[in-house]
């Protein structure tokens, strides 16, 4: 890839408006580096999605902007992100206040084996919210696209729910303790084709208000769901690096990388 | 076969193939060894079992609720269990006060809190070694450490901490396990919400573990209640006591139902024979009852995933 071509082909943006701007990031699990030296910026209100072949490091790349991968034992990182300009990894931040304000939504729906309102209601309860819990647990559902269903049984529990249905409790879970961003890891690898459509139209809907970066798998979910790819596959040392990253509609039509045109292509992955 | 040609399966050629099935003698004499098995190990219980009841049964008829409330006498037509019930139940206390904070303390820091490191592996190893160390070992400990070395004497205190140092490991390892049991999903959920790890063990981990706590504790807790070996170590007697109250207890001489069991066993009258034999009814019956307990919780809260 010449050198430029991608910075030519990603609009230049207003430093405010940059959420995540990550500078050389590597990611290693013990010794083992799972993902290499990746700079990219992650635009505010908008739907960034990050695809690629299985084991590129797509996830692990996600994991970093929350620090989740802190839980990972041995897992560390060199080089930096910043989120709004601030080093998440620097000494002094506290990963519960990122997490706070980095939400997360996971692969496999994980409800917590409580009522469908305290699944809600926990993040806001930890976080200290001294405001009507059922009024903030009432305006989560809605915005997640749940409450219609769910209603009338606030108090049964999380887990009996469809399996769309408690992904949207997850991201009705996630959004309620009001954060700036939404991680989503393959949230619709285990969903069906209208539980998928749902959970899309939804994130049409969250980027008024939230920075949303979404993994997937799924090239058409990428194509159809977001603004902006960003194209990950692994090296010879299976380490995950970034291809390129353009517009969604200018990645899938015309890729700057032989490499990408191959992958949205299903000529590999 | 040739290679590209298909031949098209006739019905009686798929039926007689269908049909042809052998008899599986092998697997039906396995199965028949299967059950031996289980009829030889249940028939020595039965036994072992019917033969207790049937000795105990004359004391019972005879004397009825009157042989657990009487105390302890060499006379057999008016010794009672009263101090071995008594003595046992708080035994009892002092494991569930003592062994549940601590191995559940233990058990919570090793799982949830603690690197895995060489160090961690190691404790975990020993811990499981612990839990398989003979009861009379920990009788010889608590005979050095409690009896001896700090000097408490042959009380129902030194023989309270010795089985609570003796059923300890058996905690640990089962809230341990439990916790394990609770999905990694579950707690990078509460992370994720921006949860401490505090917020995370107290509010989700430890209570969806709690069904399994509660009953491997339950469980370890019918294992102190049977043990005899430790006490004989540290103090635990039949013979003149001062009284048959809880305070008599604490400050002389003590027993427990199992040591009533294996002093009146050696007795040479026939007579404490069926006393031994009504003693170890009340014993099991007392096991079967916490057993259950913690059968039916598990049960009440079992969780799917």
């Amino acid at each position: 890839m010449p050198e430029g071509s991608e910075a030519a082909t990603l609009p230049t943006l207003d430093p405010s408006d940059v959420v995540f701007d990550l500078e050389r990031l590597s990611c290693f699990y013990g010794s083992f580096r799972a993902v290499r030296e990746i700079s990219l910026q992650v635009p505010r209100n908008r739907i960034t999605a990050l695809i690629g072949p299985s084991g590129c490091g797509k996830s692990t790349l996600l994991r970093s902007f929350n620090r989740m991968n802190d839980l990972v034992e041995g897992a560390h990182i060199e080089g930096s992100v910043r989120y709004h300009g601030v080093d998440l990894y620097a000494d002094g931040i506290d990963p519960v206040e990122v997490r706070r304000r980095i939400g997360m939504v996971f692969q496999k729906p994980n409800p917590f084996p409580k009522s469908i309102y305290d699944n809600v209601a926990f993040g806001p309860r930890v976080a200290g919210y001294r405001g009507d819990m059922a009024e903030l647990v009432e305006r989560s559902l809605r915005r997640a696209a749940l409450w219609d269903e769910v209603k009338d049984k606030l108090r049964d529990p999380g887990t009996a729910l469809s399996g769309g249905q408690q992904q949207r409790l997850c991201i009705a879970r996630a959004i309620a303790v009001e954060p700036d961003v939404i991680l989503m890891d393959e949230p619709c690898s285990a969903l069906d084709p209208i539980a998928t459509l749902k959970i899309e139209e939804l994130m049409h809907e969250l980027k008024e208000n939230y920075t949303i970066v979404i993994v997937t798998h799924n090239m058409q979910q990428a194509a159809r769901a977001s603004d902006l790819t960003a194209f990950l596959t692994m090296g010879e040392d299976r380490a995950g690096h970034l291809v390129e990253m353009a517009p969604t509609e200018q990645l899938f039509t015309r890729p700057a990388n032989a490499l990408t045109e191959s992958y949205i292509t299903g000529r590999f992955g | 076969m040739a290679v590209g040609v298909q031949v098209l399966p006739t019905r009686e050629a798929v039926e007689a193939r269908l049909r042809s099935g052998r008899a599986d003698r092998l697997g039906a004499l396995i199965q028949g060894l299967l059950l031996a098995a289980l009829l030889i190990a249940l028939g020595v219980l039965l036994v072992l079992l019917a033969d207790v009841a049937s000795r105990a049964l004359p004391v019972f008829g005879e004397r009825s609720a009157e042989f657990l409330s009487a105390p302890l006498s060499a006379r057999p037509a008016r010794a009672g269990i009263v101090q071995g019930l008594i003595g046992s139940l708080a035994l009892m206390v002092f494991v569930v006060v003592l062994s549940l904070p601590l191995g559940i303390g233990a058990a919570v820091y090793l799982e949830e809190y603690a690197r895995d490191t060489r160090a961690t592996r190691l404790i975990r190893t020993n811990i499981r070694n612990l839990a398989g160390v003979p009861a009379i070992v920990y009788g010889l400990l608590g005979l050095a450490l409690f009896v001896t070395l700090l000097g408490m004497g042959r009380t129902l205190v030194a023989g309270g901490l010795t089985l609570a140092v003796l059923v300890l490991p058996i905690v640990v390892i089962t809230t341990s396990e439990a916790l394990r049991a609770v999905p990694g999903s579950i707690r990078e959920a509460a992370f994720g919400v921006g949860a401490t790890r505090w917020e995370t063990i107290r509010g989700h981990v430890l209570p969806y573990a709690a069904p399994g706590i509660l009953t491997g504790t339950i469980l370890s807790l019918g294992r102190a209640f049977g043990e005899t070996a430790p006490l004989v170590m540290v103090g635990a007697v039949v013979g003149t006591f001062n009284g048959v109250d809880l305070g008599a207890m604490m400050t002389g001489s003590y027993t427990s139902l199992p040591t009533i069991v294996y002093n009146w066993s050696r007795e040479p009258q026939d007579a404490f024979r069926a006393l031994t034999s009504a003693t170890i009814v009340v014993l099991l019956l007392v096991i079967l009852l916490v057993n259950a307990t913690a059968i039916f919780l598990r049960n009440r809260y079992d969780r799917r995933w």
